[in-house]
This record gives structure tokens, sequence and C-alpha cells, in this order.
């Protein structure tokens, strides 16, 4: 593979970034699943980086999953990103910044929608003043939290405590990017490096010394698909789509998956789980599954977060194996603890998958 | 004596200021290159008679050595003016002036940036090559892979940049399809044992003897012919490349692993082509062609008086019609000359 022709792509695709004061929009599926990452992402941002995030109680779902599934229709999904726009105005922001892939590409398709048919934004602006009395300005930038981090993966790299590196055999880490369809596939213009070669996340394991895996399923979807997950008859499909992306990548012996789609991770982690019951099939070393970890998590580990703290516990696949690679000390008695040392219980343990 | 001035020298340019200073009119033929032949030079094979490409060429070339033609290689048009009783005068590059009484433009065509199709790879994939690298290819007798194997299996996939939104051409480039035939019946001549697949989207056999090699390509070669358009393509560890594609006749989706992915560019119009349109004033077509007068009876004319236009620059078009319309475009202008 040619890296140098990657390399143009990427600088055909760089968007601009705002430098600071993001207004934080939330994702349903991250702060249920991985509820660590949102919390390591603000502190990140905050007493790492010193950037202003508002993280606002009153901001909701998008409605995107609805949306997606025929169930909310668009004026609503607009009225309720409107409503999000006219939060943000009256906080004082002008960048917002959503945690989920599914957000973003809403709220892209929303300013593009708006963009060619300003009648349509002016209709919305009617029924959010109807329903709420709200007014709004619309978002200067928009960036995903995952550009965000991008942005400044450099600046983590400095303050870095750990590397993507084998600490015993010196090997860089083997790290699979997967970039969640709405990202960039919509709208390749709005994503870093574009929707065939995103580096958003490939620029991340690279700059924290990382290898990264370009598989032939790279680009393949995760499975979650929104209707292929909400109908349970068709759960299968789902679980066919990850069995198919773990096959392709199994040859490379990734060390880590790492996802910037909150879906895309908790299908990504949970599936292998799924599969590993249906077939006895598991994708990592010795009976353990492939770790798979959101960018925040991985950025929290660089700096030296306490994994637990980052709510590593919550994932499905262990992520021991990763940490054992990286140097990184924990305690494994404090996995399923509260920092004040109750028990929260534990998981069942899988027939085949090592955790 | 009358004067024309003829901007490019590929086969459309050579062959009209052959016909030109054969009816005793003084040419002057711009070339921006070293050499004359335009894309011809890269060019292997021509269908359907799978003649010698640069035998062509070399007969075009030699037409040059009329006397009445002026040969400016290695020059480029820097700036174009007409004056008020219609005489057109040329700056060239090196800073010389010419002179003439009508200007012929044969700016001709480039091939699509195969880049632009990103999901495609090339220029990252190391076993995608572009119909004009296959050519080279031919002309080197060296089919193989990066690694220096026999590819043992090869796909070709039509319409790169052609009919497609996605990269703002709505345009067929016409000689797609039937260069796709014609390099699968190559390959299989020079690789007995490899598998070939062509997947297209139609199979538009226009010319003479087109339909008949098509079907030859199938019967006789055994090249395999897949109605669908490739949507992704990647790159495993040894370096093959894994395309997705759809079989719209069968209505299936179809995974195939490639040791060789042709891609078959399309044509847009040259830069050189949009430049003198810009210069002269002439429109361009939605496909960004020169805008002939009329489709049917002013295709050498343009709304410019005394701007004649010849070849691809104004559409696609293979070598045979590439010269009629060079033969065209003389006659337009030498009427044109005689009623000055």
């Amino acid at each position: 593979m040619n890296l140098e022709g990657k390399q143009q792509v990427w600088k055909d695709y760089q968007k601009e970034i705002a430098d600071d004061r993001y207004y934080y929009a939330r994702s349903c599926i991250r702060q249920t699943f991985f509820p660590g990452s949102e919390w390591a992402y603000l502190d990140i941002l905050k007493n790492k980086l010193g950037k202003d995030v508002l993280d606002d109680p009153r901001h909701t779902t998008c409605t995107g999953i609805g949306y997606h599934s025929d169930v909310v229709p668009v004026q609503t999904i607009m009225t309720v990103v409107a409503r999000h726009f006219a939060l943000m105005t009256e906080a004082g922001y002008e960048n917002i910044t959503p945690s989920c892939i599914t957000s973003f590409g809403i709220y892209t398709e929303i300013l593009e929608t708006w963009a060619h048919h300003p009648e349509i934004e002016e209709q919305i602006r009617e029924y959010l003043w109807k329903a709420t009395g709200r007014e709004f300005k619309k978002p200067k930038n928009l960036a995903h939290t995952s550009d965000i981090i991008y942005k400044f993966r450099e600046d983590i790299a400095a303050q870095a405590r750990y590397k993507l590196v084998d600490v015993h055999t010196g090997r860089q880490l083997r790290g699979v990017d997967h970039i969640g369809c709405h990202y960039a596939k919509m709208f390749p213009s709005k994503g870093i490096g574009g929707a065939e070669f995103p580096a958003v996340l490939s620029g991340m394991i690279s700059s924290w010394g990382g290898d990264v895996v370009d598989y032939p399923e790279r680009r393949h979807c995760c499975g979650f698909g929104f209707r292929q997950y909400l109908v349970m008859a068709n759960r299968g499909y789902s679980v066919a789509n990850s069995k198919k992306k773990f096959e392709s990548m199994r040859p490379y012996e990734p060390d880590f998956i790492v996802a910037n789609c909150p879906g895309c991770a908790m299908f990504l982690d949970k599936w292998q789980y799924t599969i590993s019951e249906m077939e006895g099939t598991t994708y990592g070393q010795d009976g353990y599954g492939i770790p798979v970890l959101t960018y925040e998590e991985l950025a929290g580990l660089v700096l030296g977060y306490d994994p637990w703290e980052l709510g590593l516990q919550m994932h499905q696949v262990a992520v021991e194996p990763l940490l054992d690679k990286m140097g990184i000390a924990y305690d494994p008695e404090m996995k399923y603890r509260t920092k004040e040392g109750k028990d929260i219980g534990r998981p069942k343990c899988p027939t085949y998958l090592k955790v | 004596m009358h004067t024309v001035i003829i901007i490019g020298g590929g086969p459309a340019g050579c062959e009209a200021a052959y016909q030109l200073a054969s009816d005793g009119i003084q040419v002057h033929l711009i070339e921006k290159n070293n050499e004359t032949g335009g894309n011809l030079n890269n060019w292997y094979q021509l269908f359907p008679d799978r003649k010698n490409a640069q035998d062509l060429n070399k007969r075009l070339q030699e037409q040059l050595n009329h006397p009445g033609i002026t040969l400016h290689l290695g020059m480029e048009p820097s700036r174009v003016e007409k004056d008020g009783q219609g005489r057109f005068s040329v700056s060239l590059s090196d800073g010389s002036l010419l002179e003439g009484d009508a200007l012929l433009v044969a700016t001709g065509f480039k091939t699509f940036d195969a880049k632009r199709k990103e999901e495609y790879g090339y220029g990252i994939y190391e076993n995608v090559v572009t119909s004009v690298d296959l050519e080279n290819m031919f002309r080197n007798h060296a089919i193989r892979t990066s690694k220096g194997d026999v590819p043992r299996r090869i796909g070709i996939i039509h319409c790169v940049g052609s009919r497609d939104e996605k990269v703002c051409n709505f345009h067929c480039s016409k000689l797609c399809c039937i260069t796709g035939v014609k390099q699968a019946i190559e390959l299989r001549e020079m690789l007995p044992e490899s598998e070939i697949f062509c997947f297209y989207m139609d199979m538009r056999m226009f010319g003479p003897g087109y339909e008949e090699m098509y079907r030859e390509a199938q019967e006789k070669y055994n090249i395999k012919f897949i109605r669908g358009r490739l949507s992704e393509a990647a790159e495993n560890r040894e370096h093959q490349v894994q395309v997705k594609v759809e079989d719209t006749l069968l209505g299936r989706p179809l995974r195939v692993t490639l040791d060789l992915m042709v891609l078959l560019v399309g044509m847009e119009a040259s830069n050189e082509t949009q430049g003198m349109a810009r210069e002269l004033g002439v429109k361009l077509a939605p496909s960004g062609f020169i805008l002939p007068l009329d489709p049917h009876y002013g295709n050498n004319l343009t709304g410019e008086k005394g701007v004649f236009i010849t070849g691809c620059c104004s559409a696609p078009m293979n070598l045979t019609d590439t010269l009629n319309d060079a033969r065209s475009a003389a006659v337009c202008i030498t009427r044109y000359l005689n009623m000055k």
C-alpha cells in the first residue's frame, strides 16, 4: 500500500475545527454504555488541554435513532436540533461538538438541508418558536468530538504516560480504526481524510505510537444499522456484519480496535461475546477477544487515567491483555468495585470468550 | 496563399494539417510536446483490427513532411488575437508570432484522473492500474503484479469517470467499452491461464466490428462479462485487490479477489481545450468539451468566425471518427478561405 497516496487524500480532506469554546452534545449510547468515555473527554479537554467546554444538562437526544427508524418525522428532528442550537446560542457558544456520530451526521444533514432550502429553515424556526419560544443562531463550527481529539492529538502525545507500544518487546501495537458510517460516508468533505481513507482515528493511533491496520473490510459497517438491530428478527444481519469485519481483520492480529461511533464501539465489543457463544469463535490471542475502545478511552489510557475510572470494566471484551502490553498498572481487585471499594457485581463468565 | 494555424498535434491536428496542405494551404501546426501523436503515443494496438498504434502514428508523422506544413514542437500558444479583417495572430511560448487566416483547435482530451474515484484506490493500492498504464505494460510485454508475479485473476472496471454523477461527468466516453474488450483479449493472449473479468454498466458497441469483437471475446477468449458496478475496492495482506460488485443481472452482491485491477478511465476535455475555449470565447458543452455550432451541419464550426474545431476537443471519438472529423474540418476551412 502506498502511504504517500493516502497522505495526498488526507491533505485533500482537511476541515476547519474550532480551537476552543465548545458546546458539548452528549450521546445517548455513549453515556449509557461507556459512561467513563464522556467524563474522560470532558476531563481531558478541561484539565489536560485547558479548553472551555459546556456540558449542558438541558441538552437532549437528537432523536436520530427514531429518525433513522422512521419513527420520528424529519420536521420533528429538525426542531429538536434547532432547540440544541438555541441552547448553544443562549449559553453564548458558537461551536457545537456532538459526541455521537449519528448526531454529527444529523446535524450535518440538517445544516446542509437548510443551506440548500432556506424555506425549510424558516419553517423550523417557526416551529421552535411556537413550541418553546426560543430562537437560535446556526453554529459557526460543527465538529465531532473525535475531530477535537484528532486536532489536539500531538498535545496529548506530549503529555502521554504510555505509548501504543508493547513494553515487553518494543513492538508498535497494531490498532484497527473503525469509523462510524455517518461520520463521512454521507458528506465526505466533513470528515478528516474523507470517507474512503479517513485519518481521524488512524492519526491518533500514529501520533500515540501505534501502527494502523488497514484490512479489506475496514470500511464495512459494524452492522448496527438501526433497523438491523432494533428489529429483533434482523439482528442476525447485524452480527453477520461484525463477523465479516472480525474475520477480515483477524490475520493482522490487531491488539485493539478504536471506534469513534458509540454504536460501533458497543456492537464490536458485545458481538464478540455473541459470536463466541454462537460458534465458539474468538478473535484475540489465547481465547480472548480484541479489546474495543472509544477514542476517549484510548486517549485516557495514553494519558495515564486509571482503567477502571475510565469504565473499561463495562466492556464485554477484557481489556487486560492490552493494558499488560502497554505496561499500564491496574488493580485487578478494583475492577468490579467503586472507588470506595463497594462491590458492583460482575458479569457471568462466557462459555468460550476469556474475560 | 492562405495560412491556417492548427493548435494541437494529435491525430486530428496532424491529419487536418496534411489535408489542408494537400489543398495548397500553408499550415502552421503547434504541438506542446516534443513529438506529435498526442494520446496515440500511449497506445499499443488499435481496435477493431488490432493494428499497431505506432504504425498509424508513424504514417501521420510522415504526412507532416509535406512542404506546406511548418511544425512547431514543444510550443504552446501564449496569446491568440484576431484583427478586424478576420486574421489571427498567435504568440508562441518562445516569443515568436504566427499569423493565419483561420484557426483550427485540435487540443483533444485528457484521460480521467482515476485518483478522483477514491474508493478504487488508484495511487494507493499497489495492483490498481489504469487502461493507459496497461497499454504501457502491453508495449513492454510485461503484465505483472507489483511483486513481479503473473496475475492469475484480472478485473477490468468499465466507466471509471464516465456516466458518473459523483465525479460530475454525465457523458459517456464512448470508447472505453471497446477498449476494455480489446485489452481483455490482449491480456488473454499474453496470459492464457489467467481469469479475466469485465465489470460493466452497459456494453456500447457502436463501431463496425465492435459487436463482433465483443462476441468473440466471450466465445473465443473466455472473458467473463459481469454487469455490475464496482462499489468498493480494498487491499489485502497479499496486496491483492478485494472488490465488491453487485451483479445486477443476478441481483446478487459479489466479492472477488483480483491480482490486478484495471480502471478503464474515461475522457475529459483537456486543459488546453478548456483554455482555448476561454481564450477564443467559444462555448463549452455541459460535458466540458467545446460545443459545435450545430451537431449535424456545423460539427467543425464554432460561434466564432474563422475558429474551427476537430477531434476530441468537441467530444470523445475513436480514431476512425477523429480522422474523418479532421478531413471534414479541412473541407470546411478550405471552403471558408475560398469565400474570403
